[in-house]
């Protein structure tokens, strides 16, 4: 194809199977470099900070952060939304374009995944803390047999949330494990030390990459790919309910679905970007992840924060159109209103920005890129803010209505879910290799000739 | 102990330095026979003691506590049912005015007040501040023993201090000997004051109420030479003119007056009689001013002068000192609505107002033949009427004077409510012997050697007049909790009978008017809560057309107005958690007091609200917040007092034991009680305010929806048509096979008195949270009364909506519970099952209502508190942190109804139920009800065309539904306010 002609290569030419091996286990066999001890403790101590305020939680429960009547959610829902949505990227890559044969994913799937399991994690913290019995909340969401009949209440689009998540953590959990068995096979076998040995060992689960073993690996990874698929769309539409099916102005719009869908995909590929960017240059995985998929990923960036844009112009326009007072309002609050510098700051960050991929020199720029991808994670979070609290502050009875003002306990537990999501990352990183090394020995067919020089650096 | 928190205040007053007890203390450092203890101890012996009280210490924890067993009763007392509460009659008193209500006793333990229907100041109807006597019995804070300095007393040793007192003053006549109490309408009371009077000829009884009707009765005097009471019937005037008066919701008689008109309005909504017309001439918005047909906003030093015009257009000559002025073209129209009206008309002056100003009404009146017919007048309800400021200014001076030796203060709290130029506190110090009956140790007791703690009106036996002289008799309703006595036992000390009972000596004073069938007169009364046929006879009086022509009208400078706070009143309530945190009408401030001005005004002086102002008044200046009232006159402050009290208790004293607001009483002098002129400027910083209402603007959306009664005529159905309301539903409706619960709102009848919202907080166990919490927005209350302004903010229309939970047929909340812990009832309400609910709040975010209130911490942690445990309703969970709660239309109430009619084999029958809100409510503007029986009141109110749900196009179907507003206004007039 003559596009692919002038497209970066999906990895630097002259990789050989053996020589990716080397480079990826090599990040997790060699000594641990001292980088890492320092990002792992700020992550493990701002981590201790989500713990601190579960237990402030437990305590004296929700009263500790800002949220009030009317605005009974506050960036408590705001990060759940904003964590769920950067997991979507994992899903995404791992199983859509698996199945759509897209190469250049093997380089990033891998940690995209990873990074998918630690978003949910870190939103499955909000799911059950952001209620006001906690220990009532962990199994009552659940539809168990129990003694009084009672049963959760299906209509419910929170019960809907509580089957969406846990499906979504369970099949993308699998799913990586899965993936992850070739690979600890091969950190079996090329580890010195006995720790390691045993460790992979038990987790390689026998691997010995037999035909009959690639052949269950083959069915069991397509099999898995198309049950994660319509997750991908399902879990934020599921999610989008949880404002959609609600009657607040500002909620309660058919557009939800899809909006949230591609607005998860949008600040999953940021976030994507965000990780892989700093990763490569660390780990001096610059032929791996190359040039060609960052642009990719900018690319998919642009069209889905074009499909993000186009909901809120939708939002503008039907509030005008549909004549509803309440609407109308609605979005008069949300661009004027006390919190309008916030929808300012939304439409800088997911529609203003983001048209700068519009430009190859800025696709080609890492630094751009990087800074682009940030600025749409800050924007969707302020998206999420923006559906969330400035719907919600002023609804129909202005007698009502009231403000909202996030405490040191709400930012905390941000912060704590950030270090929760750090710390992870940080041990995946060092534990488990970050590149699939079986998927990219399929692409790795080069000269090694052309690189020895860079295998064995 | 003595105090839960402040320091002994005794230590720094040096004149005490020369007293005998102070220098003793001095010396001993310990007081009470710790330096004897602590002399022979030494080292050795000390860890021998202290070792030995570990050792016994922990040997306690080895003793097996014993055994207790609940005994049941062995003879069961015929009328306690457990589970099932007993009513008894009684009185609640304010400013010494009673209202009749009956108390809900739960085995042995008072738990609400409700009105009593036959009482004629109650009809049924109460008050916020009846409804929240029950929490101030229980408040954990009241002074629970005597004390002298500070040290616990018995009442003996009291008694006979106070009778060696009593002797040595008898032996010089009663000279120096003075009593000082609140104002005393209880005739047993004055008959034992007047006992020791006539045994101490020279001593004095003094009088004082912070929020008094002294005005009220030098206009009396000033019209008639004499102090007559006068009431009002509501329900034959047509016309009514309010001279800055707040009748439906402030002083006695309120209650009746505002259920009156409103019974009025209501029935002329259903073609039966006419409406009435309401004027409200107010110098600041009034409660009362919300339901008005034509509010005019005056300032006060206008009042006397526009009444008097008013007098002369509408009476002609017949009053002197009026003339015609231009400056208002509305006094013609409504002089000729009066005139128009004479007979079936009332001239109703403001307690504050000037006493010219009452006595230009009593002319108006007279001119206009209501005497008789709406005016009645009547021999004053006070046992012993006086001008209480000329009354406490007296015994002022005499104590500043040496020439009092013994003072007797019963209840009150002179030494932080009396006008501050007096100086009443340091002239109390003048006093040799000061002792004090009171609930609190508060600031007078502070003052006072002695410190009697005073029974609650709901522990003793006392009686009480009401606004038209009936008497009721108090009967306890408990045992003191703290063994406090009544202010009848302290005077029998003094006359030497210590050990004399309440319910003795009030049998000894009605035994002595009814001889004859004392017994079943006695009982009669106490079981009826009242004393028949002792209402006061009207009387015929001319009043004197000599009242003083309006002076100039003052000039330059701003005017400040002085009234009680909307909800801790004069201070005394200022402990009380409910009174604190009800949202005052029209500013929906809680916790706090502010400097309320017009929004002109706010901007002649540079400021907004919160911005501190200093106030500067008599030579005093105080710093208060700003808080703009629409409808407020130009350069005019109205500043509530009753609030900066530093010894009120851990409520009243705030988290920084300052006291909660700003303390008005310091700029509230002799010459200026209720009106003065001020300077007032910005001054630096800022003070929160906690308000529960943010916007008071409807926006545009058809919440409140009014109309006048032509506009009604003409179109009854002009309130439904503002708004489409969907029949098509996802869900299938429910079938109602049994009852249907509803309840309907009258927007005509709301004065927005709050009795209904503490009524609700008393009965559903609702916590108070604290200014903080409500500053966050969490304010618990069950039932809100929103507040609309309509028209211009110089003189807005104002309009109150009650806003409960709507218990709707299509409720938003019901599908989105996760866990269906709020689920539809078989009979139509929208239930909360609090075990189950785990707290994700969505219910309440897809409430179009904001009904719901969340326990966002343990609110009710206090209610741990032993004594607090009491107050509780022991038919409604008190529920815990983390769990969402609502109005459930008092099902507690619905469900006993329903059990008493299931074993008579019966329908619940109409009215059989009452919601705490619609019970206490005095306009009757809430009604409840079975709507699935065509006959019920409710039924019949919902098929009213000026019927309308809330919101109605969400398709949520609500139970609650309103009742628009109509008014009568004077077509002559209009556009000429």
């Amino acid at each position: 194809m003559s596009a692919n002609a002038e497209r970066p290569p999906v990895i630097a030419p002259g990789y050989t199977p053996a020589t990716v091996t080397d480079k990826i286990s090599a990040v997790v066999l060699n000594k641990t470099p001292k980088w890492w001890y320092v990002g792992f403790a700020i992550s493990f101590l701002a981590a201790q900070l989500l713990f601190i305020t579960m237990a402030k939680l437990l305590v004296l429960t929700v009263g500790i952060w800002g949220i009030n009547i009317p605005v009974a959610w506050g960036i408590d829902i705001v990060n759940f939304v904003w964590w769920i949505g950067i997991g979507h990227a994992g899903t995404l890559i791992s199983a859509i374009l698996l199945l759509l044969r897209q190469t250049w994913r093997t380089s990033i799937n891998r940690f995209a995944e990873a990074m998918t399991l630690f978003a949910v994690a870190a939103a499955a913290q909000f799911v059950l803390f952001h209620t006001g019995r906690q220990w009532l909340a962990v199994y009552w969401l659940f539809p168990y047999p129990n003694t009084m009949g009672l049963w959760p209440q299906f209509r419910s689009p929170l019960m809907w949330d509580v089957f969406a998540v846990s499906t979504y953590a369970t099949i993308s959990a699998l799913f990586w494990f899965v993936g992850l068995i070739p690979d600890l096979a091969t950190l079996r076998d090329r580890s010195k030390h006995w720790f390691g040995k045993i460790t992979y060992g038990m987790l390689a689960m026998g691997w010995r990459g037999s035909a009959r073993h690639w052949h269950n690996y083959e069915t069991a990874s397509l099999l898995l790919a198309g049950l994660a698929t319509p997750l991908v769309v399902s879990v934020h539409t599921v999610v989008s309910f949880d404002f959609a099916v609600g009657i607040i102005p500002g909620w309660h719009a058919t557009i939800f679905p899809p909006y949230f869908v591609a607005g998860a995909i949008y600040s999953g590929f940021a976030m994507v970007m965000t990780l892989s960017i700093p990763l490569r240059k660390v780990f001096g995985l610059e032929d791996f992840i190359t040039m060609r998929h960052l642009q990719n990923m900018a690319k998919i960036m642009l069209a889905t924060g074009l499909i993000v844009a186009y909901g809120y112009g939708i939002e503008l326009f039907m509030a005008w159109y549909s004549g509803n007072t309440f609407e109308t309002f609605m979005m008069k609050n949300r661009i004027l209103g006390p919190y309008g510098w916030i929808w300012g700051l939304l439409i800088l960050c997911n529609v203003l920005t983001p048209q700068f991929l519009w430009l190859r020199k800025v696709r080609n720029s890492v630094l751009g890129l990087f800074f682009i991808s940030i600025i749409v994670n800050i924007g969707m979070w302020l998206e999420r803010f923006v559906i969330i609290v400035t719907s919600l502050h002023r609804d129909f009875l202005p007698s009502s209505w009231g403000m909202y003002t996030p405490t040191v306990w709400d930012w905390s537990f941000f912060v704590g879910t950030l270090g929760l999501f750090f710390s992870l990352m940080f041990l995946f990183i060092r534990f488990l290799p970050v590149i699939s090394i079986f998927e990219m020995r399929t692409i790795a067919t080069g000269d090694p000739a052309d690189v020895k020089s860079k295998a064995h650096p | 102990m003595k105090t839960l928190d402040g320091p002994d205040f005794w230590r720094s007053l040096e004149e005490y330095a020369d007293t005998p007890e102070f220098a003793e203390q001095l010396g001993r450092e310990f007081p009470q026979h710790a330096s004897e203890w602590d002399a022979g101890v030494s080292r050795r012996r000390f860890l021998e003691l202290s070792g030995a009280s570990l050792a016994l210490a922990g040997l306690t924890a080895c003793v097996k506590q014993p055994r207790e067993g609940l005994v049941p009763y062995v003879k069961q007392p015929e009328e306690i049912v457990p589970g099932r509460p007993l009513f008894f009659a009684t009185a609640f008193t304010l400013g010494g005015y009673a209202t009749g209500v009956l108390v809900e006793s739960h085995t042995g333990r008072p738990t609400k007040v409700e009105g009593n229907p036959q009482h004629p100041a109650s009809l049924g109807a109460t008050d916020l501040f009846a409804q929240a006597s029950i929490l101030s019995l229980y408040d954990p804070d009241r002074s629970q023993t005597i004390t002298k300095l500070g040290q616990i007393r018995t009442w003996p040793a009291f008694a006979e201090e106070l009778q060696a007192r009593v002797k040595t003053a008898r032996a010089i006549g009663g000279e120096g000997f003075r009593l000082l109490t609140p104002t005393v309408t209880s005739p047993a009371l004055a008959a034992k004051i007047r006992e020791l009077l006539a045994i101490l000829p020279k001593a004095r009884w003094h009088q004082w109420e912070p929020a008094g009707r002294d005005l009220v009765r030098a206009g009396a005097r000033l019209a008639f030479g004499q102090h007559v009471e006068t009431r009002y019937d509501f329900s034959q005037a047509d016309v009514i003119v309010s001279l800055d008066a707040d009748p439906f919701t402030f002083g006695p008689g309120s209650l009746v007056y505002a259920r009156a008109f409103a019974r009025r309005r209501r029935e002329a909504a259903i073609g039966a009689g006419t409406p009435p017309r309401y004027y409200a001439i107010e110098t600041t918005p009034t409660s009362s001013g919300s339901l008005a047909d034509h509010r005019i906003s005056l300032k006060p030093s206008e009042l006397h002068a526009v009444a008097a015009a008013l007098a002369a257009a509408a009476a002609g000559g017949a009053v002197a000192g009026g003339a015609a002025d231009t400056r208002f073209p509305w006094i013609a129209a409504c002089a000729a609505d009066l005139k128009a009206h004479a007979g079936r008309s009332l001239v109703i002056p403001g307690e504050h107002a000037p006493a010219e100003v009452h006595a230009i009404a009593h002319l108006l009146n007279d001119a206009l033949s209501n005497f008789g017919a709406t005016v009645i007048l009547t021999d004053p309800v006070e046992a012993e009427s006086v001008d209480q400021l000329a009354s406490l200014a007296a015994l002022v001076a005499d104590m500043k004077a040496g020439g009092v030796d013994t003072l007797l203060v019963f209840g009150g709290n002179p030494a932080f409510d009396a006008p501050a130029d007096l100086g009443f506190a340091e002239a109390l110090q003048k006093v040799a012997f000061r002792a004090r009956l009171g609930l609190y140790d508060d600031e007078t007791s502070q003052y006072c050697q002695w410190h009697v703690n005073e029974a609650h009106e709901l522990e003793a036996w006392s009686d009480a007049r009401a606004f038209d002289g009936t008497v009721t008799i108090l009967q306890p309703l408990i045992e003191p909790l703290y063994g406090g006595k009544s202010a009848l036992e302290v005077l029998c000390a003094a006359l030497g009978q210590p050990a004399a009972k309440g319910l003795d000596l009030l049998k000894a004073h009605w035994q002595r008017q009814h001889p004859e069938g004392f017994d079943a007169f006695f009982r009669k009364s106490l079981h009826d809560g009242f004393v028949a046929g002792s209402a006061l006879p009207a009387k015929a009086l001319k009043p004197k057309a000599n009242v003083p022509a309006p002076g100039a009208a003052a000039g330059a400078g701003l005017e400040i107005i002085f009234r009680p706070d909307p909800g801790i009143f004069d201070g005394r309530f200022a402990n009380n958690g409910w009174l604190q945190e009800v949202p005052k009408p029209l500013t929906k401030l809680t916790w706090d007091n502010a400097a309320h001005m017009s929004a002109a005004t706010a901007k002649k002086l540079g400021v907004n609200n919160e911005d501190l102002v200093g106030i500067t008044a008599g030579g005093a200046t105080i710093a208060a917040p700003v808080w703009i009232l629409p409808g407020q006159p130009d350069d005019v402050v109205t500043l509530h007092f009753g609030h900066g009290r530093t010894r009120a208790g851990r409520v009243g004293n705030g988290t920084d034991g300052k006291g909660t607001g700003v303390n008005a009483y310091r700029i509230r002098m002799t010459t200026g009680l209720w009106l003065a002129s001020a300077a007032v400027q910005r001054t630096d910083g800022t003070h929160a305010l906690a308000t529960t209402q943010h916007h008071f603007n409807m926006e545009g959306r058809h919440l409140v929806r009014t109309g006048t009664f032509e506009e009604y005529r003409k179109d009854p159905e002009f309130a439904r048509k503002v708004e489409e309301i969907p029949t098509i539903s996802m869900y299938p409706g429910y079938t109602y096979d049994q009852h249907a619960w509803g309840l309907a709102v009258n927007l005509s009848s709301c004065t927005g008195c709050n009795a209904c919202v503490v009524a609700c907080q008393s009965e559903n166990n609702i916590p108070t949270i604290g200014k903080d919490e409500v500053r966050r927005g969490r304010e618990m209350h069950w039932i809100r009364i929103d507040r609309y302004y309509e028209g211009t903010p110089e003189n807005p229309a104002v309009h109150n909506q009650p806003v409960m939970c709507m218990h709707c047929e299509q409720a938003p909340c019901e599908v989105v519970c996760p866990v269906a812990a709020t689920t539809h009832s078989e009979e139509g309400i929208n239930e909360m099952t609090y075990n189950r609910c785990i707290g994700t709040k969505y219910c309440s975010n897809n409430c179009p209502y904001k009904v719901r209130r969340f326990n966002f911490f343990d609110y009710n942690k206090d209610k741990h508190l032993p004594v607090l445990t009491l107050l509780a309703n022991p038919n409604v969970t008190v529920r815990q942190k983390g769990v969402m709660e609502k109005c459930n239309y008092c099902i507690q109430r619905v469900n006993r109804a329903r059990m008493d009619a299931e074993k008579e084999n019966r329908r619940v029958r109409d009215g059989e139920v009452l919601t705490a809100c619609q019970q206490v409510c005095p306009t009757e503007a809430l009604v409840f009800g079975d709507i699935n029986d065509p006959t019920s009141k409710v039924a019949k109110l919902r098929k009213e065309p000026l019927e309308y749900p809330l919101l109605a196009e969400l398709n949520t179907r609500p139970r609650t539904t309103y009742l628009a507003k109509l008014t009568n206004p004077n077509t002559d007039l209009l556009g000429k306010e």
